[in-house]
């Protein structure tokens, strides 16, 4: 099913504000099996001169991802979630998230294609701190297999 | 340390077990079934439970950013997600290796390529980092 091209250019009004703790900081960090103690040791990230724990480079994709997700669940967008997978990923850094950040996540849907019968949707999540400060943009190409390829 | 085209980054290998995976998904909030459920993975025609692609691409970067020991100085970072990494339900899991080579060096921006495989299959295509150089 072709996906509703009208879609393209559209923003979202943001979720409400995320708050980024130091607990989750260090979940994520284990998860991603980082060792550097800038993750983990408050002491360590301000010796080295951060306000407070470092959020890992990937770890914007707990923002974006979910903002993404309420946008291509419109259903007016015509994507069926359940054969999408998550093709390309691109973070764009003006520093990295630490603890006590307070975030908002804005998403637009920057590009719509179709290629060898695959939806191929860009996204592009714009994260700044409740400031207006910008601190990084993530963007999430997602692709709708095509009903008749089993391999993609 | 001096950032030159073609300069090798030390090397460096992550072992992805099923409770990984679990950790993951708990961790980033994906809880996608084909990275937990080998039925749901295998219904779908993958050969069986699959890491999530993120957590690769959250692995690979240390080789960048404990390499320079300041993920501050790093200004993007990108892949595609090419092939999967099929974890197995055993002890032993599978084994992401990960390398990296400065491909280039201008106007005080180096670019590291970075090259994932499992099983000698590459997991990560295009997998990019920019960073800030003196």
């Amino acid at each position: 099913m072709a996906l509703n091209p009208d879609f393209v250019g559209r923003t979202y009004p943001p979720a409400p504000a995320y708050l980024v703790g130091r607990e989750k900081i260090r979940e994520f960090a284990r998860a991603v099996q980082l060792s550097d103690l800038v993750y983990f040791d408050v002491e360590v990230a301000r010796a080295r001169g951060y306000a407070d724990l470092v959020a890992p480079p990937t770890y914007a994709i707990r923002l974006s991802m979910a903002a993404a997700e309420a946008v291509v669940m419109d259903p007016d967008l015509g994507l069926d979630y359940t054969r999408v997978v998550h093709g390309d990923q691109r973070f764009e850094y003006s520093r990295p998230i630490v603890a006590g950040d307070e975030l908002v996540c804005s998403v637009t849907i920057d590009s719509i294609r179709s290629a060898a019968g695959n939806d191929m949707l860009t996204t592009r999540a714009d994260i700044a701190t409740v400031a207006g400060e910008h601190v990084v943009t993530s963007y999430s190409v997602l692709v709708a297999r095509g009903t008749d390829d089993g391999d993609a | 340390m001096e950032i030159v085209e073609g300069l090798e980054l030390p090397s460096r290998t992550f072992t992805v077990t099923r409770a990984d995976l679990v950790r993951y998904a708990g961790a980033s909030g994906d809880f996608n079934v084909i990275h937990w459920n080998e039925r749901v993975a295998k219904d779908v025609g993958l050969p069986d439970v699959i890491a999530h692609g993120m957590l690769t691409m959250g692995l690979a970067i240390q080789v960048v950013t404990d390499w320079l020991n300041d993920p501050s100085r790093l200004l993007s970072y990108g892949c595609r997600f090419t092939r999967p990494v099929v974890v197995p339900d055993d002890s032993q899991g599978a084994d992401v290796i990960v390398s990296g080579t400065v491909s280039s060096v201008a106007d005080g921006v180096a670019s590291v390529a970075l090259r994932a495989t499992c099983q000698d299959v590459t997991v990560l295509g295009k997998a990019t980092a920019a960073i800030k150089v003196d």
